[in-house]
């Protein structure tokens, strides 16, 4: 019973998430606090704090860490199930009609004024983590205190190597981790 | 399509790997499957990739695994699909099962978050730069509306935090219009 509750419970999740990122938090936090009384308030604050830490989208990470504290192994993968089941029926369905229906005009013109969007959203993303990065306390300013000036480094020199060389973004975005780990047990 | 073998692993190999590197969430994971899908393996055009990234927001669940899905399907069909959303859950799965073991001090692990700390402004960068790239390509197209879509919609969504399902309707709204205007206009002459 418990098994089918998580499946059922992340099915919903799935179903439900619309915009993706943050704006599922609220949703889970519904079903497995509220609801269900899986997860204490402040254990679902460390759920939010690991899911930023790791890989993965945080519906998925969520799944995992509710359904092994529930119900061990097993119910992580049954929670994991639920909560993408939903996408995989749904996008089968889109991707379906995509194939058949891509040549037509009006789909062509619905999917060209959505590449901006995306585009768009994309750049917000990479914004706010960049913001995230060198104001780390939140207070966007110019006073030399409040900014990060080793992430202005890394960010520069990211780009840079991604722009003018042909390295693995992956390699670049490991490597930024190592320099400022190997920085602060040098310096502090 | 393709179906062999041969296809399956890759398939199963890239996603896993890019859901495992993929910190931050949400579109961190797109440029990296620009990179693999269409730059390196030119499974998907860069194009039909956007197309696949809009409808894969314009559903429920995460984009990373939604748009994982369609790469998934639009490579090898059904099974596809399958194998793409094994590669892109199981990292996470992975992770969170071995971390929910011990998560105090994981979360509280200096050298973790400044790890991660330094990761934050590489992953920005490989944002950027993906930004950069498509933005051109939307200039070079000379389009007035799209530019103009780009720019508007990206003031609504960064500073006035206006919710992505309202944007998407409004973006399949005025793409809808323009395309019967342009069909009109045609049958005019």
């Amino acid at each position: 019973m418990i098994l089918f509750n998580l499946f059922w419970s992340f099915f919903k999740i799935g179903l439900f998430s619309f915009g993706g990122g943050y704006a599922v938090i609220p949703l889970i936090q519904t079903q497995v606090v509220y609801n269900n009384n899986w997860l204490t308030q402040s254990e679902f604050t460390d759920l939010i704090t690991i899911s930023q830490m790791t890989p993965g989208p945080i519906a998925i990470n969520s799944s995992t860490f509710v359904g092994i504290r529930v119900a061990g192994l097993s119910g992580a993968i049954i929670a994991t199930l639920g909560c993408v089941l939903p996408s995989c029926i749904i996008m089968c369905l889109l991707a379906w009609l995509y194939f058949k229906y891509k040549h037509v005009d009006m789909v062509q013109g619905i999917l060209k004024s959505l590449r901006p969007l995306i585009i768009a959203l994309i750049a917000s993303a990479g914004i706010s983590i960049f913001t995230l990065s060198i104001w780390r306390e939140g207070n966007i300013s110019l006073n030399p205190s409040d900014i990060d000036f080793i992430s202005i480094i890394l960010f520069s020199l990211a780009l840079i190597s991604l722009r003018k060389t042909k390295f693995n973004p992956i390699l670049i975005m490991l490597s930024c981790g190592l320099i400022r780990f190997l920085y602060f047990f040098i310096y502090k | 399509m393709r179906k062999n073998l041969n296809t399956y692993i890759i398939l199963f190999t890239s996603t896993f790997y890019l859901s495992a590197v993929t910190f931050g969430g949400g579109f961190v994971i797109i440029p990296l499957m620009k990179k693999k899908f269409s730059d390196d393996l030119k499974w998907i055009e860069k194009d039909e990739l956007l197309n696949l990234v809009a409808i894969a927001q314009s559903a429920p669940g995460s984009v990373a695994v939604n748009s994982s899905i369609l790469i998934g399907y639009r490579v090898c069909g059904v099974l596809g699909a399958l194998i793409t959303i094994l590669g892109t859950v199981l990292p996470p799965l992975i992770i969170l099962s071995t971390i929910s073991l011990f998560y105090k001090s994981f979360s509280q692990n200096v050298i973790v978050s400044t790890i991660l700390d330094g990761m934050q402004a590489g992953v920005a960068a490989v944002i950027i730069d993906v930004v950069i790239n498509m933005g051109q390509d939307i200039f070079k197209e000379k389009e007035k509306l799209s530019i103009l879509l780009m720019i508007i919609t990206f003031i609504l969504s960064h500073f006035f935090k206006i919710s992505v399902i309202y944007l998407l309707i409004i973006c399949i709204a005025i793409g809808a219009l323009k395309t019967y205007l342009n069909t009109k206009r045609k049958e005019k002459k």
